[in-house]
């Protein structure tokens, strides 16, 4: 299973990510390994059995709706690069709902 | 394959909504942050797992998976046994996780249907599926004064509260269509008590897919996904125009492409949005930590078992328990405020005259001075001191003239009640024989015109003679005393 360069670079605009030519190349090999032993698994037929989404044997714990405090504004907004009045400052978001 | 279509092609409007609702909750979907947002300060109900802080796990609400359900089963669904949540993976500045938890391929529910009216005429779209979500936080926009550049605030109070997606079958079939499912489906969740359905404070919200094929063809257009409809007007605006935008494309020969187009309101116009680079892959997958969540049939039935009586049930209802006329039970249930407000009154009471008074006043002077109905359930005129003046009513101590005074008087004084009114401002009804039969006497005495008209005939005349006699007691006369005197000192003045 061996990708081609255009699906990495897919793959790492959808992530955010910035590759060079060097990583480009890099990433390709291992993904392509990653996936080629992924692939093996189509070798067993599991026609028989069900698909899992989970393989943690257990129901959830649900909550009661109790609202409960939340943390404080400056704990918020500690690992916000930039804040404003309370709001967390970013840069200018284009194609708005 | 494209259709070919000439000017003059009859077209088919073909409308799907999916509508998403806020649910009711005083937590979030996932953590114990407060889900009451609106006005709270920015970034004060916010914790380490609506932020998306390493190493916090999601817990999921009870309350609001059985809102969920309730919604579920009032739209006739079928609640699937097996429900799992999936992670939807984008990055936006509103999205702290850099994925919203959803449900993609085994949603909560499937199969249901919404009956609405249109035009007198019941109709009926499908509903494919309703899934449970968590809402983003939300962004503001500002401009930097110094340098004129834009930048965006974001207030993660909204992230994490609970929300469904309710996805309908491409089954309507105009602007006023869909307008009217909309209507209705905001209904049905007020009643269920699930959501507030406000669509101005975004508890509702709507997105439209809308495409046009030649009328008798069974295939569908490309449809157009109409986005940042925030009212139920703007739903009905955008559609008219959107379907004319369309219609005179393919009238004039052109093909219309697949896209995501935004509503303005201020231009009146849908707007063709800037495609983006990479085509949408949210590359669903189901999220780790969560478990699947097992929809025991036991629990559904308890659910169903606490569900609030639906608009269609209450409407026959109130026909069958109290007498109302059908047109007074499609008032009354339009809104559960107006129900509530209306039974509350009632307090227990069945008697069908005792029904339509209180029916009579609700939909006529209460509606006047409510405009919003909604807001019944805060009126400084509760149940109670309603009920006060319909007692009055009934016992004959004040007449339907001064009974406007009370009800007015009721509504700027919230401490007084309807008896104690009446007695302040000495409104009570005159019903004595012989105070009645003096000022009978006097009008009689002043009135020679109508007196003498109605003996020589005029049946009408007596009409003047009654509103003379009601002026002259202040309008706090009993009706029925004032006519029954009139007529016998009139009998009296003929035979003498």
């Amino acid at each position: 299973m061996a990708l081609t360069d255009e699906q990495v670079e897919y793959v790492a605009t959808l992530a955010r990510l910035g590759l060079s030519d060097e990583e480009r190349a890099r990433l390709r090999e291992q993904l392509s390994s990653i996936l080629g032993h992924i692939d093996r698994l189509r070798e067993l037929d599991t026609s028989a059995i069900p698909p899992t989404a989970q393989v943690i044997p257990l129901d959830p714990v649900l909550r009661d709706d109790i609202a409960r405090p939340s943390l404080t504004l400056e704990q918020v907004l500690a690992n916000a690069p930039r804040s404003e009045n309370g709001f967390i400052r970013v840069n200018a978001i284009l194609d708005e709902e | 394959m494209a259709v070919m279509t000439a000017p003059g092609t009859t077209y088919e409007t073909v409308i799907g909504l999916e509508v998403h609702v806020q649910l009711l909750t005083r937590s979030k979907m996932f953590c114990g942050c407060s889900a009451d947002y609106f006005a709270a300060p920015p970034n004060t109900h916010v914790c380490p797992v609506c932020l998306g802080l390493p190493g916090v796990l999601p817990v999921i609400n009870r309350a609001a998976v059985e809102a969920a359900m309730m919604t579920a089963l009032a739209l006739g669904c079928t609640i699937q046994p097996d429900n799992k949540f999936d992670r939807k993976n984008y990055f936006y500045p509103d999205l702290p996780k850099g994925y919203q938890i959803s449900q993609y391929d085994l949603p909560l529910a499937v199969n249901g249907a919404l009956e609405f009216a249109v035009g007198g005429e019941t109709r009926r779209a499908g509903i494919t599926r309703v899934h449970m979500e968590e809402d983003t936080g939300k962004n503001l926009h500002a401009t930097d004064p110094a340098t004129g550049a834009g930048y965006s605030l974001v207030d993660l109070n909204r992230a994490g509260v609970p929300l469904l997606e309710i996805v309908g079958e491409p089954d309507l079939r105009s602007p006023e269509e869909a307008r009217a499912y909309l209507t209705t489906m905001r209904q049905l969740l007020r009643f269920l008590g699930v959501s507030t359905g406000n669509m101005e404070e975004g508890a509702l919200r709507c997105d439209i897919n809308v495409s046009l094929r030649p009328a008798g063809s069974g295939a569908f257009g490309a449809k157009v996904e109409i986005k940042n409809v925030n009212s139920f007007r703007a739903v009905e605006r955008a559609l008219v125009y959107e379907v004319e935008r369309q219609r005179r494309v393919l009238d004039a020969g052109g093909a219309i492409p697949q896209e995501t187009r935004g509503w303005s309101e201020e231009r009146g116009q849908t707007l063709g949005q800037r495609s983006k680079e990479v085509a949408t892959d949210y590359r669903y997958f189901p999220e780790p930590d969560l478990p699947p969540l097992k929809m025991d049939p036991a629990w559904i039935e308890r659910v169903r078992g606490r569900m609030a009586e639906l608009p269609r049930a209450r409407r026959a209802r109130f026909v069958a328990d109290y007498g109302l006329r059908e047109a007074d039970a499609a008032l009354l249930t339009e809104s559960r405020a107006v129900a509530d407000y209306f039974e509350a009154t009632l307090d227990g009471d069945r008697r069908p005259e005792r029904a339509r008074l209180a029916a009579n006043w609700i939909t006529g002077d209460l509606f006047a001075a409510t405009p919003d109905r909604e807001a019944l359930g805060d009126s400084p005129l509760t149940p109670a001191r309603l009920r006060g003046l319909l007692d009055l009513l009934d016992a004959g101590r004040i007449n339907r003239t001064t009974a406007k005074q009370v009800f007015n008087e009721l509504l700027a004084r919230p401490d007084e009640d309807a008896a104690a009114i009446v007695e302040r401002l000495g409104l009570g009804q005159v019903s004595d024989d012989a105070a009645i039969r003096a000022t009978v006497g006097r009008v009689l005495a002043e009135n020679p015109k109508p007196v003498a008209d109605f003996l020589s005939g005029k049946a009408a005349a007596k009409g003047r003679l009654v509103g003379a006699t009601m002026k002259a007691l202040g309008g706090r006369g009993d009706v029925a005393v004032v006519n029954r005197l009139l007529d016998e000192e009139l009998a009296r003045q003929r035979g003498g």
